[in-house]
């Protein structure tokens, strides 16, 4: 990997490492503050292609592409993202396709913008809906190691599985 | 003007060994299906507005492979975003054949964008596809297929068809056994 480093007690570094144990070839997203480091990793590792979205639910489809052609993936997105996704994930469902995703969570702890309330208070339960395994890290090691449990969980064992990080450690947003 | 399925067989006609199809739901999968049920063909029964976006993530995966995603009118307007996305990645080996008749077939064929404001080849051109037509008349078939199956991409191609129903010619619905079958038939493609 050249042209990236994380910085000094950045918790998205072992996310990372997981990504490479775990043998990651995609990466799509739509951009996050809470992931901005582990974007700019991925785009600075020749072995990770990573591709930015409109719209979260393109992801589920990439992804799911990405899968029929023999390569793992994971998306990175926010909580507010998953709604857009819903119908999609249909897709999961009905071919039992593997699928990692990170969300950051909003809407959830010392939130400043009412808007992201909503949709951050109903992510689990959509997650749940759809069949998925639903981790939630409040702690950067926890992070990491249950990003290494959620692509093993989907790729050995086809299962749907998404990582919340939340808010607590992300870190409320100031404006 | 264009009649969709006798157009897609020869589109597809001995078609190569390493071309990978993903359907959108509906009509382009029956057609698909009617000209050639193959292990290399991907059909989507739902997932609206995804075709694209899955050829994407199969075109990154297989750089050896030609992805290319048949789909309809409906369903490219419900995934436009994903025409900027593969604009944005710039796949050399992804094609998209848009079967344009103007209308939501699968629900009573209310007319559709395209067939008043929206021309999805201008569309994609302005997302940096490399190369777009709009064909409608069957003579135009032989260019279509070059762009399908050999130009560099991302390419897409806009086929004008009549609405005429069909007969549905439908396969495999189960999503887990398509999704294996496609697999099993990559492996050796």
């Amino acid at each position: 990997m050249a042209g990236f480093s994380f910085a000094e007690g950045d918790w998205r570094a072992g996310i990372f490492g997981q990504f490479k144990a775990c043998g990651v070839q995609q990466m799509a997203y739509v951009p996050d503050a809470g992931h901005a480091s582990l974007i700019k990793a991925c785009h600075a590792d020749d072995a990770i292609d990573c591709t930015v979205l409109t719209t979260e639910e393109e992801g589920v489809a990439l992804l799911a592409g990405a899968e029929l052609g023999g390569q793992r993936g994971v998306m990175l997105m926010q909580s507010s993202g998953v709604g857009n996704c819903v119908n999609m994930f249909s897709l999961l469902a009905s071919c039992r396709f593997p699928f990692v995703t990170l969300v950051t969570m909003r809407g959830e702890w010392a939130e400043f913008n009412p808007w992201q309330v909503p949709m951050g208070q109903a992510t689990q339960d959509t997650f749940k809906r759809f069949g998925f395994i639903v981790y939630r890290a409040d702690t950067g090691d926890d992070a990491a190691g249950m990003t290494g449990s959620a692509l093993r969980l989907a790729y050995d064992s086809n299962c749907a599985v998404a990582v919340l990080l939340s808010q607590r450690l992300i870190g409320a947003k100031t404006f | 003007m264009i009649e969709r399925r006798e157009a897609v067989g020869e589109l597809l006609k001995d078609r190569p060994d390493n071309l990978l199809v993903v359907t959108g739901l509906g009509s382009p999968t029956y057609d698909v299906a009617a000209v050639g049920d193959v292990g290399r063909n991907f059909y989507l029964w739902g997932a609206m507005g995804g075709a694209a976006s899955m050829g994407l993530g199969l075109a990154q995966a297989r750089p050896s492979n030609r992805a290319a995603v048949i789909t309809g009118d409906g369903e490219m307007l419900m995934g436009m975003g994903s025409l900027a996305t593969i604009g944005a990645k710039q796949p050399e080996n992804l094609a998209i054949l848009v079967i344009d008749n103007e209308a939501f077939g699968e629900t009573g064929g209310q007319a559709s964008h395209t067939g008043l404001t929206t021309n999805l080849a201008a569309v994609a051109l302005a997302c940096g596809f490399r190369k777009v037509l709009t064909a409608r008349k069957h003579e135009e078939l032989a260019e279509v297929r070059q762009l399908l199956l050999e130009e560099k991409g991302p390419v897409l191609a806009v086929l004008k068809t009549s609405a005429s129903e069909l007969p549905r010619v439908l396969p495999e619905r189960d999503g887990h056994a398509i999704r294996l079958r496609f697999k099993q038939a990559v492996a050796g493609a």
